[in-house]
Protein backbone atom coordinates (compact mmCIF):
# COMPACT_ATOMS: atom_id res chain seq x y z
CA UNK A 1 0.00 0.00 0.00
CA UNK A 2 1.52 3.41 -0.70
CA UNK A 3 2.82 5.00 2.79
CA UNK A 4 1.83 8.90 3.28
CA UNK A 5 2.20 10.14 6.64
CA UNK A 6 -1.51 10.72 8.24
CA UNK A 7 -1.14 14.76 8.46
CA UNK A 8 -1.33 15.03 4.43
CA UNK A 9 -4.37 12.24 4.69
CA UNK A 10 -5.94 13.93 7.34
CA UNK A 11 -9.61 14.58 7.05
CA UNK A 12 -10.85 18.09 7.03
CA UNK A 13 -14.00 18.99 9.08
CA UNK A 14 -16.05 19.12 5.72
CA UNK A 15 -14.72 15.80 4.58
CA UNK A 16 -15.56 14.38 8.36
CA UNK A 17 -19.17 15.46 7.86
CA UNK A 18 -19.05 13.85 4.36
CA UNK A 19 -18.06 10.56 5.53
CA UNK A 20 -19.94 10.57 8.81
CA UNK A 21 -21.94 7.51 7.73
CA UNK A 22 -18.60 5.58 7.54
CA UNK A 23 -16.50 7.06 10.18
CA UNK A 24 -19.28 5.97 13.26
CA UNK A 25 -18.44 2.64 12.21
CA UNK A 26 -15.62 0.92 14.23
CA UNK A 27 -14.99 -1.39 11.17
CA UNK A 28 -13.70 2.25 9.35
CA UNK A 29 -13.25 4.72 11.72
CA UNK A 30 -10.82 7.68 10.95
CA UNK A 31 -8.22 5.12 10.40
CA UNK A 32 -10.00 3.51 7.71
CA UNK A 33 -11.37 6.48 6.18
CA UNK A 34 -7.65 8.19 6.03
CA UNK A 35 -6.70 4.39 4.42
CA UNK A 36 -9.23 5.26 1.42
CA UNK A 37 -7.78 8.77 0.97
CA UNK A 38 -4.63 7.46 0.56
CA UNK A 39 -5.67 4.76 -1.66
CA UNK A 40 -4.73 5.16 -5.49
CA UNK A 41 -7.15 2.62 -7.72
CA UNK A 42 -6.62 2.13 -11.54
CA UNK A 43 -10.26 1.80 -12.93
CA UNK A 44 -9.89 0.26 -16.41
CA UNK A 45 -12.54 0.91 -18.24
CA UNK A 46 -15.29 3.44 -18.00
CA UNK A 47 -18.14 1.14 -19.14
CA UNK A 48 -20.63 -1.37 -17.68
CA UNK A 49 -18.13 -2.19 -14.96
CA UNK A 50 -16.26 1.03 -14.48
CA UNK A 51 -19.95 2.94 -13.92
CA UNK A 52 -20.62 1.93 -10.86
CA UNK A 53 -17.25 0.93 -9.47
CA UNK A 54 -15.78 4.37 -10.50
CA UNK A 55 -19.10 6.30 -8.58
CA UNK A 56 -18.87 4.03 -5.62
CA UNK A 57 -15.09 4.43 -4.90
CA UNK A 58 -15.62 8.04 -5.64
CA UNK A 59 -18.75 8.25 -3.58
CA UNK A 60 -16.22 6.55 -0.38
CA UNK A 61 -13.59 8.64 -0.55
CA UNK A 62 -10.91 6.76 -2.47
CA UNK A 63 -7.86 9.58 -2.62
CA UNK A 64 -6.90 9.32 -6.52
CA UNK A 65 -9.15 7.49 -9.32
CA UNK A 66 -6.72 6.54 -12.65
CA UNK A 67 -9.17 6.02 -15.76
CA UNK A 68 -8.05 3.91 -18.34
CA UNK A 69 -10.54 4.87 -21.78
CA UNK A 70 -9.76 5.21 -24.94
CA UNK A 71 -13.61 5.38 -26.31
CA UNK A 72 -16.62 7.09 -27.07
CA UNK A 73 -20.09 7.27 -25.22
CA UNK A 74 -22.40 5.63 -27.83
CA UNK A 75 -26.50 5.65 -27.49
CA UNK A 76 -26.17 2.38 -26.73
CA UNK A 77 -24.03 2.43 -23.94
CA UNK A 78 -26.69 4.45 -22.01
CA UNK A 79 -28.66 1.19 -21.34
CA UNK A 80 -26.21 -0.18 -18.56
CA UNK A 81 -22.90 2.63 -18.75
CA UNK A 82 -25.17 4.54 -15.92
CA UNK A 83 -22.02 6.75 -15.41
CA UNK A 84 -22.73 8.19 -18.39
CA UNK A 85 -25.75 10.69 -19.80
CA UNK A 86 -27.93 11.05 -22.38
CA UNK A 87 -26.20 14.34 -23.38
CA UNK A 88 -22.48 13.09 -22.95
CA UNK A 89 -23.13 10.93 -26.52
CA UNK A 90 -20.48 11.99 -28.65
CA UNK A 91 -18.18 13.04 -25.99
CA UNK A 92 -14.92 11.19 -24.95
CA UNK A 93 -15.66 8.71 -21.75
CA UNK A 94 -13.13 9.95 -20.31
CA UNK A 95 -14.40 13.49 -20.13
CA UNK A 96 -17.96 12.49 -18.95
CA UNK A 97 -17.16 9.54 -16.33
CA UNK A 98 -14.41 12.57 -14.99
CA UNK A 99 -17.40 15.04 -14.60
CA UNK A 100 -19.56 12.71 -12.83
CA UNK A 101 -17.04 11.54 -10.19
CA UNK A 102 -15.82 15.42 -9.62
CA UNK A 103 -19.45 15.89 -8.77
CA UNK A 104 -20.26 13.39 -6.25
CA UNK A 105 -17.24 14.17 -4.53
CA UNK A 106 -14.27 16.72 -5.22
CA UNK A 107 -11.38 15.31 -3.28
CA UNK A 108 -11.20 13.00 -5.08
CA UNK A 109 -7.62 13.33 -7.57
CA UNK A 110 -8.32 11.79 -10.82
CA UNK A 111 -5.89 10.79 -13.42
CA UNK A 112 -6.84 10.17 -16.69
CA UNK A 113 -5.03 7.70 -19.19
CA UNK A 114 -6.88 8.47 -22.38
CA UNK A 115 -5.29 5.47 -24.08
CA UNK A 116 -6.04 1.79 -25.02
CA UNK A 117 -3.87 -0.19 -22.56
CA UNK A 118 -1.27 -2.29 -24.17
CA UNK A 119 1.81 -4.05 -23.42
CA UNK A 120 3.91 -0.54 -24.04
CA UNK A 121 2.14 1.02 -21.37
CA UNK A 122 0.57 -0.94 -19.04
CA UNK A 123 3.66 -1.21 -16.73
CA UNK A 124 4.28 2.05 -16.45
CA UNK A 125 0.50 3.11 -15.84
CA UNK A 126 0.00 0.71 -13.48
CA UNK A 127 3.42 1.04 -10.97
CA UNK A 128 1.58 4.26 -9.59
CA UNK A 129 -1.34 2.72 -8.09
CA UNK A 130 -2.14 0.56 -5.24
CA UNK A 131 -4.91 -1.75 -6.85
CA UNK A 132 -6.40 -2.64 -10.40
CA UNK A 133 -10.16 -2.93 -11.21
CA UNK A 134 -10.23 -4.87 -14.40
CA UNK A 135 -13.96 -3.31 -16.02
CA UNK A 136 -12.62 -4.33 -19.79
CA UNK A 137 -14.44 -6.24 -22.43
CA UNK A 138 -12.33 -8.39 -24.20
CA UNK A 139 -10.02 -11.50 -23.66
CA UNK A 140 -6.77 -9.94 -24.75
CA UNK A 141 -6.71 -7.05 -22.47
CA UNK A 142 -7.92 -9.50 -19.48
CA UNK A 143 -4.75 -11.14 -20.07
CA UNK A 144 -2.49 -8.05 -20.55
CA UNK A 145 -4.17 -6.79 -17.15
CA UNK A 146 -3.39 -10.29 -15.18
CA UNK A 147 0.23 -10.09 -16.47
CA UNK A 148 1.03 -6.71 -15.73
CA UNK A 149 -0.54 -6.84 -12.48
CA UNK A 150 1.55 -10.28 -10.96
CA UNK A 151 4.33 -8.39 -12.48
CA UNK A 152 4.17 -5.74 -10.56
CA UNK A 153 2.86 -6.88 -7.61
CA UNK A 154 -0.63 -5.02 -7.55
CA UNK A 155 -3.86 -7.27 -6.61
CA UNK A 156 -6.43 -7.28 -9.81
CA UNK A 157 -10.03 -7.14 -8.52
CA UNK A 158 -11.56 -9.01 -11.39
CA UNK A 159 -15.23 -9.00 -13.12
CA UNK A 160 -16.75 -10.39 -15.76
CA UNK A 161 -20.16 -10.25 -17.00
CA UNK A 162 -22.39 -12.36 -19.96
CA UNK A 163 -25.65 -11.89 -20.71
CA UNK A 164 -27.76 -12.10 -17.06
CA UNK A 165 -24.15 -13.56 -15.41
CA UNK A 166 -20.98 -12.53 -14.07
CA UNK A 167 -17.67 -13.90 -12.61
CA UNK A 168 -16.05 -12.11 -9.84
CA UNK A 169 -12.81 -12.22 -7.79
CA UNK A 170 -9.80 -11.19 -6.74
CA UNK A 171 -6.30 -12.08 -8.50
CA UNK A 172 -2.85 -11.24 -8.43
CA UNK A 173 -2.11 -11.63 -4.42
CA UNK A 174 0.86 -12.54 -3.35
CA UNK A 175 -0.43 -15.88 -1.96
CA UNK A 176 -3.52 -15.81 -4.48
CA UNK A 177 -3.99 -17.32 -7.61
CA UNK A 178 -4.16 -15.29 -10.61
CA UNK A 179 -6.24 -14.95 -13.55
CA UNK A 180 -4.24 -17.47 -15.54
CA UNK A 181 -4.41 -19.66 -12.73
CA UNK A 182 -8.23 -20.38 -13.61
CA UNK A 183 -7.98 -19.85 -17.28
CA UNK A 184 -4.47 -20.72 -18.94
CA UNK A 185 -5.79 -19.91 -22.14
CA UNK A 186 -8.31 -17.64 -24.27
CA UNK A 187 -11.51 -19.53 -26.20
CA UNK A 188 -10.86 -19.05 -29.78
CA UNK A 189 -12.18 -15.87 -31.25
CA UNK A 190 -15.83 -16.25 -32.63
CA UNK A 191 -16.77 -19.29 -29.83
CA UNK A 192 -17.94 -16.33 -26.88
CA UNK A 193 -20.07 -14.41 -28.26
CA UNK A 194 -19.39 -10.37 -27.18
CA UNK A 195 -22.38 -8.01 -25.38
CA UNK A 196 -23.32 -7.12 -29.20
CA UNK A 197 -24.30 -10.44 -30.26
CA UNK A 198 -25.17 -11.88 -27.07
CA UNK A 199 -26.90 -8.76 -25.56
CA UNK A 200 -26.83 -8.26 -21.49
CA UNK A 201 -28.96 -7.30 -19.14
CA UNK A 202 -28.68 -3.30 -18.24
CA UNK A 203 -27.92 -4.23 -14.99
CA UNK A 204 -25.84 -6.73 -14.61
CA UNK A 205 -22.80 -4.84 -14.68
CA UNK A 206 -24.02 -2.77 -12.10
CA UNK A 207 -24.01 -5.75 -9.81
CA UNK A 208 -20.75 -7.20 -10.64
CA UNK A 209 -19.11 -3.74 -10.87
CA UNK A 210 -20.54 -2.89 -7.30
CA UNK A 211 -18.82 -6.02 -6.18
CA UNK A 212 -15.56 -4.95 -7.56
CA UNK A 213 -15.96 -1.37 -5.63
CA UNK A 214 -16.66 -3.93 -2.48
CA UNK A 215 -13.66 -6.05 -3.03
CA UNK A 216 -11.50 -2.97 -3.77
CA UNK A 217 -12.62 -1.34 -0.67
CA UNK A 218 -12.12 -4.10 1.38
CA UNK A 219 -8.19 -4.69 0.56
CA UNK A 220 -7.86 -0.69 1.05
CA UNK A 221 -9.39 -1.73 4.43
CA UNK A 222 -7.93 -5.05 4.99
CA UNK A 223 -11.75 -5.47 6.51
CA UNK A 224 -13.74 -8.79 6.16
CA UNK A 225 -12.88 -11.69 3.79
CA UNK A 226 -12.13 -10.82 0.24
CA UNK A 227 -12.68 -12.97 -2.74
CA UNK A 228 -9.30 -14.27 -2.88
CA UNK A 229 -8.76 -17.92 -3.88
CA UNK A 230 -12.85 -17.82 -4.61
CA UNK A 231 -14.74 -17.04 -7.97
CA UNK A 232 -18.17 -15.48 -6.91
CA UNK A 233 -20.89 -16.43 -9.60
CA UNK A 234 -23.68 -14.94 -10.03
CA UNK A 235 -27.01 -15.68 -11.53
CA UNK A 236 -28.91 -12.35 -11.73
CA UNK A 237 -32.16 -14.12 -13.56
CA UNK A 238 -31.80 -16.89 -10.50
CA UNK A 239 -30.68 -14.25 -8.26
CA UNK A 240 -28.48 -17.33 -7.03
CA UNK A 241 -25.02 -16.55 -5.97
CA UNK A 242 -22.61 -19.34 -5.72
CA UNK A 243 -18.81 -19.70 -4.50
CA UNK A 244 -15.91 -21.87 -6.54
CA UNK A 245 -12.80 -22.63 -4.85
CA UNK A 246 -9.76 -21.40 -6.75
CA UNK A 247 -6.22 -22.42 -6.31
CA UNK A 248 -3.12 -21.17 -7.23
CA UNK A 249 -1.34 -23.14 -9.66
CA UNK A 250 1.89 -23.99 -8.84
CA UNK A 251 2.74 -24.41 -12.63
CA UNK A 252 1.27 -21.06 -13.18
CA UNK A 253 3.17 -19.09 -16.44
CA UNK A 254 3.02 -16.20 -14.82
CA UNK A 255 2.73 -16.35 -11.04
CA UNK A 256 3.86 -20.02 -10.49
CA UNK A 257 7.18 -20.79 -8.59
CA UNK A 258 8.94 -21.30 -11.85
CA UNK A 259 7.74 -17.87 -13.93
CA UNK A 260 8.33 -18.58 -17.42
CA UNK A 261 6.83 -15.01 -18.59
CA UNK A 262 8.66 -12.12 -17.42
CA UNK A 263 7.31 -9.45 -19.60
CA UNK A 264 4.30 -8.53 -21.10
CA UNK A 265 3.86 -10.36 -24.55
CA UNK A 266 1.00 -9.52 -27.90
CA UNK A 267 -1.85 -10.55 -26.01
CA UNK A 268 -3.61 -9.68 -29.86
CA UNK A 269 -1.58 -13.04 -31.26
CA UNK A 270 -2.25 -15.02 -27.91
CA UNK A 271 -5.91 -15.01 -28.04
CA UNK A 272 -5.54 -15.62 -31.75
CA UNK A 273 -6.64 -12.65 -33.27
CA UNK A 274 -4.20 -11.33 -35.42
CA UNK A 275 -2.63 -13.13 -37.68
CA UNK A 276 -5.83 -15.34 -38.56
CA UNK A 277 -7.46 -15.40 -42.07
CA UNK A 278 -9.79 -12.98 -43.41
CA UNK A 279 -12.87 -13.50 -42.29
CA UNK A 280 -15.34 -15.83 -44.33
CA UNK A 281 -17.60 -13.02 -45.32
CA UNK A 282 -15.34 -11.21 -47.50
CA UNK A 283 -14.48 -14.06 -49.61
CA UNK A 284 -18.23 -14.82 -49.66
CA UNK A 285 -20.76 -13.58 -52.55
CA UNK A 286 -22.23 -10.14 -51.35
CA UNK A 287 -25.35 -8.02 -52.45
CA UNK A 288 -25.58 -4.32 -51.70
CA UNK A 289 -28.83 -3.30 -50.00
CA UNK A 290 -29.92 -0.89 -52.84
CA UNK A 291 -29.19 -3.69 -55.22
CA UNK A 292 -31.11 -6.20 -53.47
CA UNK A 293 -34.64 -3.29 -53.49
CA UNK A 294 -33.85 -2.99 -56.62
CA UNK A 295 -34.12 -6.34 -57.86
CA UNK A 296 -37.32 -7.22 -55.59
CA UNK A 297 -38.81 -3.46 -56.40
CA UNK A 298 -38.54 -5.30 -60.36
CA UNK A 299 -40.01 -8.27 -59.61
CA UNK A 300 -37.48 -10.63 -59.02
CA UNK A 301 -38.03 -14.22 -57.75
CA UNK A 302 -35.43 -13.74 -54.50
CA UNK A 303 -35.83 -15.60 -51.67
CA UNK A 304 -34.94 -13.69 -48.45
CA UNK A 305 -33.81 -15.89 -45.89
CA UNK A 306 -33.37 -14.16 -42.23
CA UNK A 307 -31.06 -15.55 -39.61
CA UNK A 308 -31.98 -13.76 -36.64
CA UNK A 309 -33.30 -14.63 -33.71
CA UNK A 310 -36.87 -14.64 -33.33
CA UNK A 311 -37.38 -11.52 -31.29
CA UNK A 312 -35.06 -9.61 -33.38
CA UNK A 313 -37.47 -10.42 -35.80
CA UNK A 314 -39.97 -8.53 -34.14
CA UNK A 315 -38.06 -5.49 -33.66
CA UNK A 316 -37.86 -4.96 -37.57
CA UNK A 317 -37.75 -7.31 -40.47
CA UNK A 318 -37.66 -7.23 -44.77
CA UNK A 319 -40.52 -9.79 -44.61
CA UNK A 320 -37.89 -12.76 -44.70
CA UNK A 321 -38.14 -16.76 -43.86
CA UNK A 322 -37.00 -16.82 -40.37
CA UNK A 323 -34.50 -19.62 -39.90
CA UNK A 324 -32.09 -18.54 -36.96
CA UNK A 325 -28.93 -19.75 -37.89
CA UNK A 326 -28.45 -22.21 -34.94
CA UNK A 327 -31.37 -23.86 -36.92
CA UNK A 328 -30.35 -23.53 -40.33
CA UNK A 329 -28.74 -27.12 -40.21
CA UNK A 330 -31.58 -28.89 -39.39
CA UNK A 331 -33.84 -26.40 -41.51
CA UNK A 332 -32.46 -26.62 -44.37
CA UNK A 333 -34.82 -28.42 -46.38
CA UNK A 334 -37.07 -25.36 -46.20
CA UNK A 335 -34.68 -24.07 -48.67
CA UNK A 336 -34.98 -24.20 -52.89
CA UNK A 337 -31.42 -24.46 -53.63
CA UNK A 338 -32.66 -23.64 -57.74
CA UNK A 339 -34.08 -20.15 -56.26
CA UNK A 340 -31.72 -17.24 -55.23
CA UNK A 341 -31.02 -17.11 -52.03
CA UNK A 342 -30.54 -13.62 -50.09
CA UNK A 343 -29.48 -14.38 -46.42
CA UNK A 344 -29.35 -11.08 -44.09
CA UNK A 345 -29.36 -10.98 -40.45
CA UNK A 346 -28.60 -7.99 -38.06
CA UNK A 347 -25.18 -6.22 -39.58
CA UNK A 348 -24.16 -8.96 -41.65
CA UNK A 349 -21.58 -11.55 -39.74
CA UNK A 350 -24.12 -14.04 -38.87
CA UNK A 351 -25.73 -14.40 -42.24
CA UNK A 352 -21.91 -14.42 -43.56
CA UNK A 353 -21.53 -18.04 -41.68
CA UNK A 354 -24.95 -18.97 -42.81
CA UNK A 355 -24.01 -18.32 -46.84
CA UNK A 356 -20.16 -20.00 -46.17
CA UNK A 357 -22.68 -23.20 -44.64
CA UNK A 358 -25.05 -23.22 -47.37
CA UNK A 359 -22.32 -23.10 -49.93
CA UNK A 360 -20.53 -25.94 -48.58
CA UNK A 361 -23.60 -27.35 -48.06
CA UNK A 362 -23.89 -26.91 -51.94
CA UNK A 363 -25.98 -24.03 -52.42
CA UNK A 364 -24.82 -22.35 -55.61
CA UNK A 365 -27.03 -19.67 -55.55
CA UNK A 366 -26.84 -18.13 -52.33
CA UNK A 367 -25.56 -14.17 -51.22
CA UNK A 368 -25.30 -12.19 -48.12
CA UNK A 369 -26.51 -9.04 -47.64
CA UNK A 370 -23.44 -6.79 -47.18
CA UNK A 371 -23.90 -4.84 -44.21
CA UNK A 372 -27.30 -6.41 -42.79
CA UNK A 373 -30.60 -4.90 -41.93
CA UNK A 374 -28.60 -2.13 -40.17
CA UNK A 375 -26.72 -1.14 -43.73
CA UNK A 376 -30.65 -1.53 -45.15
CA UNK A 377 -31.94 0.94 -42.85
CA UNK A 378 -28.91 3.31 -44.02
CA UNK A 379 -29.12 2.77 -47.40
CA UNK A 380 -32.80 1.54 -48.25
CA UNK A 381 -35.11 2.72 -45.76
CA UNK A 382 -34.36 5.20 -42.75
CA UNK A 383 -37.58 4.45 -41.69
CA UNK A 384 -36.83 1.07 -40.29
CA UNK A 385 -35.46 1.13 -36.43
CA UNK A 386 -31.62 -0.09 -35.87
CA UNK A 387 -30.80 -1.57 -33.02
CA UNK B 1 -26.76 -35.32 -10.55
CA UNK B 2 -27.06 -31.78 -11.67
CA UNK B 3 -24.49 -30.37 -14.51
CA UNK B 4 -25.10 -26.38 -14.43
CA UNK B 5 -24.66 -25.61 -18.48
CA UNK B 6 -23.21 -21.71 -18.47
CA UNK B 7 -25.34 -19.24 -20.51
CA UNK B 8 -22.95 -19.45 -23.88
CA UNK B 9 -23.30 -23.18 -23.72
CA UNK B 10 -27.06 -23.48 -22.79
CA UNK B 11 -28.12 -22.94 -26.74
CA UNK B 12 -25.91 -26.03 -27.55
CA UNK B 13 -27.64 -28.12 -24.55
CA UNK B 14 -31.08 -27.26 -25.60
CA UNK B 15 -31.50 -24.09 -23.78
CA UNK B 16 -31.73 -25.73 -20.35
CA UNK B 17 -29.59 -23.95 -17.47
CA UNK B 18 -28.80 -27.56 -15.65
CA UNK B 19 -29.19 -30.86 -17.19
CA UNK B 20 -29.75 -34.40 -14.77
CA UNK B 21 -27.75 -37.40 -15.93
CA UNK B 22 -27.17 -40.73 -13.64
CA UNK B 23 -23.34 -41.47 -13.63
CA UNK B 24 -21.10 -43.12 -11.61
CA UNK B 25 -17.79 -41.25 -12.01
CA UNK B 26 -16.97 -37.22 -13.84
CA UNK B 27 -15.69 -38.64 -16.97
CA UNK B 28 -19.02 -40.43 -17.17
CA UNK B 29 -20.88 -37.75 -16.32
CA UNK B 30 -19.55 -35.69 -18.75
CA UNK B 31 -19.85 -38.29 -21.63
CA UNK B 32 -23.76 -38.57 -20.80
CA UNK B 33 -23.95 -34.97 -21.08
CA UNK B 34 -22.43 -34.75 -24.24
CA UNK B 35 -24.12 -37.91 -25.57
CA UNK B 36 -27.15 -36.32 -24.97
CA UNK B 37 -26.39 -32.80 -26.73
CA UNK B 38 -23.73 -33.66 -29.18
CA UNK B 39 -23.06 -29.96 -30.31
CA UNK B 40 -21.71 -29.39 -26.67
CA UNK B 41 -18.73 -31.63 -27.76
CA UNK B 42 -17.19 -29.57 -29.74
CA UNK B 43 -17.23 -26.20 -27.47
CA UNK B 44 -16.02 -28.77 -24.67
CA UNK B 45 -13.44 -30.34 -26.23
CA UNK B 46 -10.39 -30.11 -28.78
CA UNK B 47 -10.61 -32.37 -31.57
CA UNK B 48 -8.29 -35.03 -29.39
CA UNK B 49 -10.40 -35.40 -26.55
CA UNK B 50 -9.46 -32.78 -24.15
CA UNK B 51 -11.50 -30.21 -21.88
CA UNK B 52 -10.45 -27.32 -23.80
CA UNK B 53 -8.53 -24.80 -21.74
CA UNK B 54 -10.56 -22.11 -21.38
CA UNK B 55 -13.61 -24.06 -19.90
CA UNK B 56 -13.68 -25.39 -15.94
CA UNK B 57 -15.56 -28.03 -14.23
CA UNK B 58 -16.40 -27.76 -11.01
CA UNK B 59 -17.43 -31.02 -8.82
CA UNK B 60 -19.94 -29.15 -6.04
CA UNK B 61 -17.34 -26.53 -5.38
CA UNK B 62 -13.80 -27.72 -6.22
CA UNK B 63 -11.74 -27.53 -9.43
CA UNK B 64 -11.50 -30.89 -11.01
CA UNK B 65 -7.75 -30.18 -12.24
CA UNK B 66 -6.86 -30.38 -8.21
CA UNK B 67 -9.01 -33.63 -7.37
CA UNK B 68 -6.68 -36.81 -6.50
CA UNK B 69 -8.70 -38.51 -9.26
CA UNK B 70 -9.40 -36.02 -11.44
CA UNK B 71 -12.09 -36.71 -13.98
CA UNK B 72 -12.52 -40.64 -12.49
CA UNK B 73 -13.36 -39.11 -9.62
CA UNK B 74 -16.97 -40.75 -7.97
CA UNK B 75 -20.00 -38.89 -8.07
CA UNK B 76 -23.18 -39.20 -6.32
CA UNK B 77 -26.68 -37.91 -6.91
CA UNK B 78 -26.61 -35.44 -4.58
CA UNK B 79 -23.72 -33.53 -6.30
CA UNK B 80 -23.33 -30.99 -8.95
CA UNK B 81 -21.34 -30.39 -11.74
CA UNK B 82 -20.45 -26.84 -12.95
CA UNK B 83 -19.05 -26.25 -16.43
CA UNK B 84 -17.55 -22.56 -15.90
CA UNK B 85 -15.92 -20.81 -19.35
CA UNK B 86 -14.50 -17.31 -19.32
CA UNK B 87 -16.37 -14.49 -20.25
CA UNK B 88 -14.96 -11.28 -21.11
CA UNK B 89 -18.51 -8.87 -21.53
CA UNK B 90 -18.71 -6.59 -24.61
CA UNK B 91 -16.53 -5.37 -26.97
CA UNK B 92 -18.30 -5.35 -29.96
CA UNK B 93 -17.25 -6.95 -32.79
CA UNK B 94 -19.56 -7.01 -35.33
Amino acid sequence: MATSTLVSNALSKDEILRYSRHLIMPEVGMEGQQKLKAARVLCIGTGGLGSPLALYLAAAGVGTLGLVDFDVVDFTNLQRQIIHSTSDVGRKKLDSAADKIGAINPYVEIERFDTRLSSDNALQIIRDFDIVVDGTDNFPTRYLVNDACVLSGKPNVYGSIFRFEGQASVFATQQGPCYRCLYPEPPPPGLVPSCAEGGVLGILPGLIGIIQATEAIKLILGAGDPLIGRLLLVDALGMRFRELKLRKNADCPVCGSNRTINELIDYQQFCGIRGEEAPATTALPEIQPEELKRRLDAGEDIFVLDVREPHEYQICNLNGHLIPLGDLPKRMNELDSSREIVAHCRSGVRSGKAVDFLRQAGFRKVKNLSGGILAWADKVDPRMPKY
Amino acid sequence: MKIFIPTPLRQYAGRQDAVEVHASTLSDALSKLTSAHPDLKRHLYTDDGKLRAFVNVYLNDEDVRYLADKDKTAVKDGDSLSIIPSIAGGEDIL
